[in-house]
């Protein structure tokens, strides 16, 4: 009965979409304010079916009604409470529902917070987002449906895929659906533009805390994934360019680049062109993610579909939405007004610069990911591209933009001072070179490039005080009024500040990790002791226990450092019986921002059994790093320019308006 | 500068990094790029010692040999052609006998494939996808090596690692 009422919930909400997509349209083309509104009616009942649906997919997965294919293949009735419930996105078809219910969510929010919008433009805006959402409401129909019954239902579930039960899963996918997802209105925005033919800085300052809200949300998901991957996978590593990672990491480029553009036409309404054009992109790269992950044409860690037919599908409803899109932008953008002028030296063309980067470095993991594929489908080779392509690409692009970001903040729009930038930064340069020299004398002979790029870091964050310091006058007045300055300084600057240094505590991050990460690979007895970098582990036991869905091998270890007694670390192999597989549970005692890191393998003949062990310095600056960003994004979005909104002239027309 | 001035300052910057770009990506295509290959495919391509490749197959049964300090020796087969393998690491949860594998690395001197990356997936219907493909062109394809129908909840690569 649930699943037919989810069901049933679903296929209302497509036919919503269907009128949200059409009826606001023409209520634009007619001028008719009632058809118009409609799409705000829509939106928000559309919220109300997508959200029914959603709830029933739970209910079914927490009652483990077995008689749901959906259920039966990802659930089990032994599983824990929180694994019932995160298992519903742990798949395919739950997942594309989770997709579609974020979608309607958005659109929603458009439609209760959006009342400052002129009415044509959300009129515009609620129908893009219902033509989304009525191809994936189709998709899910049609190839995808969560509901379907079984005929004969079984007593037992299969269980959800052990690597998959996991707190990570309960975050990672709703967090960086958010953030995918989240890009759909600064597209729907950019299309509605396009159709109005009108863009002005008012547009830019709409678009911009919704662009924000999906980066900090696609900021936090992708971070959190990586965590995740390096937790659970049990051998230490944090980004694999697999091309699923990839796909996130497109669109978060993309949207990077459109953060900085928007700020461009907000404040000087220039490169107008060029901010819809990024929009457009942003949400194709989010739906070639998607494309990506849910049709399985990779091999990878997170495919889990191979169904065909749906990877047409999605390949279908891909080429209509970039291809409508660019052909529309091709047809209407020369129409749209150039803005104002600037030198290349000045705060709108260090942004240029920013999007110049950031979108190439887009375009090589762009390349570096699909260029297998296309190989493959072109003359049958099959090859791999792997992390060493990626460096040797991604990285130097990344070099001179994180070299030109303390820069940015410091210019003037219009016309800016180099020199007088650099001279700001004289302070975060020495800085920087400071601990280059400190770190070459320290590692003596060791690896060149790392301290260059910990020294690259230095100045990214040294650059992010300077400017907080610069407009504060810190050192120049009394500190007291730099203390009132740093309270009446916009949240947005704090946000910038906060944002680019978040980059460089992450690159310090990285470089620690990959340069100086030290390893202790080998089998070990009860007794045994491993040393890794200073510290001492001790493998007390080795003992069985029973868990909910599994049986879990425990190995005790005692780890010391200088004859000091830290702590007890307990890594375990779990065996999930249903599914006939095991995980492999790491260890982590962190200090400071340095862990240690546990995992177990296999045991052999004589008792003895495999261990890794891994030391990794500042491995979780990596995750800061990005958190710090996020932060950046949420003071920014609490600024209160955009919290006050655009400048309403459409209130003043109302006014005059005859009472009815 | 004129309007026109500053556009074209624009354009050939952006035609600069481009370039740059392009040139980055052609450099790293020549170096870093791994081919897949079969055992019956490495013998025929006759692939020189010390170029890196990937190496599909099965686990062929009977060939696993553990040594000290976790040294493995096994062959991989793909029915025509076996090649043996030497790893030394932690293999993934789900290595076996019998079962699908991707190995990275590259031959030495001897015609020994010397392995720093295996790749097995962690599920018991589980075939890598370059194998089964290999297997099924070279008629080797048996249909009890696919997943089972309806489960198709493929699930995570284990990734065993030696530096």
């Amino acid at each position: 009965m649930i699943a037919e009422a989810g069901h049933y919930a679903l296929v209302l909400a497509l036919a919503l979409a269907l009128i949200q997509s059409t009826v606001p349209m023409l209520g634009a083309r007619w001028g008719d304010p009632a058809l118009m509104n409609v799409a705000r009616s829509t939106a928000l009942a559309q919220l109300l079916f997508v959200a029914a649906s959603f709830t029933a997919l739970v209910m079914l997965h927490v009652a483990s009604d077995f008689s749901v294919v959906n259920v039966f293949e990802n659930s089990h009735s032994m599983k824990p409470l929180l694994y019932k419930i995160t298992g519903v996105w742990g798949n395919h078809e739950g997942s594309m529902l989770l997709w579609v219910a974020i979608l309607a969510l958005f659109g929603g929010l458009v439609a209760a917070f959006g009342n400052n919008l002129p009415l044509s433009l959300r009129a515009h805006v609620l129908a893009v987002q219902g033509w989304i959402a009525a191809a994936f409401y189709l998709f899910i129909l049609l190839t995808s449906n969560p509901f379907l019954r079984i005929a004969s239902p079984p007593i037992e579930g299969r269980d959800l895929n052990p690597v998959l039960q996991d707190i990570g899963l309960a975050v990672h996918p709703p967090m960086l659906y958010l953030g995918y997802v989240g890009f759909s209105i600064s597209f729907s925005f950019a299309i509605a533009a396009l159709i109005e033919g009108r863009i002005d800085a008012a547009w830019a300052r709409w678009v911009r805390p919704w662009t924000l809200v999906a980066w900090i949300f696609l900021t936090l998901g992708i971070a959190m994934g990586s965590y995740w991957a390096y937790y659970e996978l049990g051998w230490g590593g944090w980004w694999f360019w697999d091309p699923v990672e990839n796909a996130s990491l497109m669109p978060w480029l993309a949207g990077t680049a459109l953060l900085h553009s928007a700020v461009v036409m907000e404040k000087r309404n220039a490169l107008k062109v060029w901010t819809i054009l990024l929009s457009i992109l942003a949400f194709s790269l989010s739906l070639l993610g998607t494309f990506l992950v849910r049709s399985g044409v990779l091999t990878s860690v997170h495919a889990f579909a191979t169904d065909p037919s749906r990877g047409v599908f999605i390949l279908l409803i891909l080429c209509l939405f970039i291809g409508g899109s660019l052909t529309l932008y091709a047809w209407r953008a020369p129409a749209l007004k150039q803005g104002g002028l600037f030198a290349p030296v000045s705060r709108e063309g260090a942004l240029v610069l920013n999007n110049l980067f950031l979108t190439s470095a887009c375009a090589t993991v762009f390349i570096g990911t699909l260029y297998p594929l296309a190989l493959e489908v072109l003359t049958g080779d099959k090859i791999s591209v792997g992390a060493p392509f990626f460096n040797l690409t991604f990285g130097p692009l990344f070099v001179p933009l994180l070299v030109a970001m303390p820069f940015a903040p410091l210019l003037a729009w219009k016309r800016g001072d180099l020199l007088g930038a650099a001279q700001r930064l004289t302070a975060a340069g020495i800085a920087a070179l400071v601990a280059i020299a400190v770190l070459f004398a320290w590692t003596h002979g060791g690896a060149t490039l790392a301290p260059l790029a910990i020294g690259l870091a230095i100045f990214v964050i040294g650059g992010a005080l300077s400017d907080l310091a610069e407009r504060t006058a810190l050192f120049r007045v009394p500190f007291a009024t730099a203390m009132a300055r740093a309270r009446g300084l916009p949240r947005a600057t704090w946000g910038t500040a906060f944002a680019h240094a978040g980059i460089g505590v992450a690159l310090i991050g990285i470089v620690c990790e990959t340069t100086w990460n030290s390893e202790y690979i080998g089998t070990m007895k009860p007794r045994d002791i491993a040393s890794v970098a200073g510290y001492q582990l001790k493998l007390d036991d080795i003992t069985q226990r029973q868990g909910p869905n599994f049986r879990e091998m425990i190995a005790q270890f005692t780890v010391s450092h200088d004859g000091e007694t830290l702590e007890v670390m307990t890594p375990s192999k779990r065996n999930f019986t249903t599914r006939d597989s095991s995980t492999t549970e790491a260890a982590l005692l962190t200090r400071g921002a340095s862990q240690l890191y546990v995992s177990l393998g296999d045991t052999n003949a004589e008792g003895a059994i495999a261990v890794r062990i891994y030391h990794k310095p500042l491995v979780l600056l990596i995750w800061w790093g990005p958190v710090l960003m996020a932060f950046g994004g949420l003071l920014s979005l609490s600024d209160r320019r955009l919290r006050v909104g655009a400048p309403k002239p459409a209130k003043a027309a109302r006014a005059l308006q005859p009472a009815e | 500068m004129t309007r026109k001035q500053r556009r074209l300052t624009m354009i050939c910057g952006s035609l600069a990094v481009l370039a740059v770009a392009a040139a980055l990506v052609l450099n790293a295509m020549r170096d870093s790029i791994v081919f897949f290959s079969t055992p019956t495919m490495a013998a025929e391509k006759q692939i020189p010692p010390g170029k890196r490749f990937r190496l599909g197959g099965l686990v062929q049964p009977g060939s696993l040999v553990r040594g000290d300090n976790l040294a493995v020796n096994f062959s991989i087969a793909d029915g025509s052609a076996t090649l043996p393998v030497a790893y030394k690491g932690m293999l993934p949860d789900l290595f076996r006998e019998g079962q699908g594998v991707v190995a990275e690395g590259a031959l030495d001197a001897s015609g020994v494939f010397k392995a720093d990356t295996v790749l097995a997936k962690h599920d018991e219907t589980y075939m890598p996808r370059d194998v089964a493909d290999a297997l099924k062109k070279q008629g080797h394809w048996k249909d009890d090596y696919g997943a089972k129908p309806g489960a198709t909840a493929a699930s995570a690569p284990v990734q065993g690692t030696a530096k």
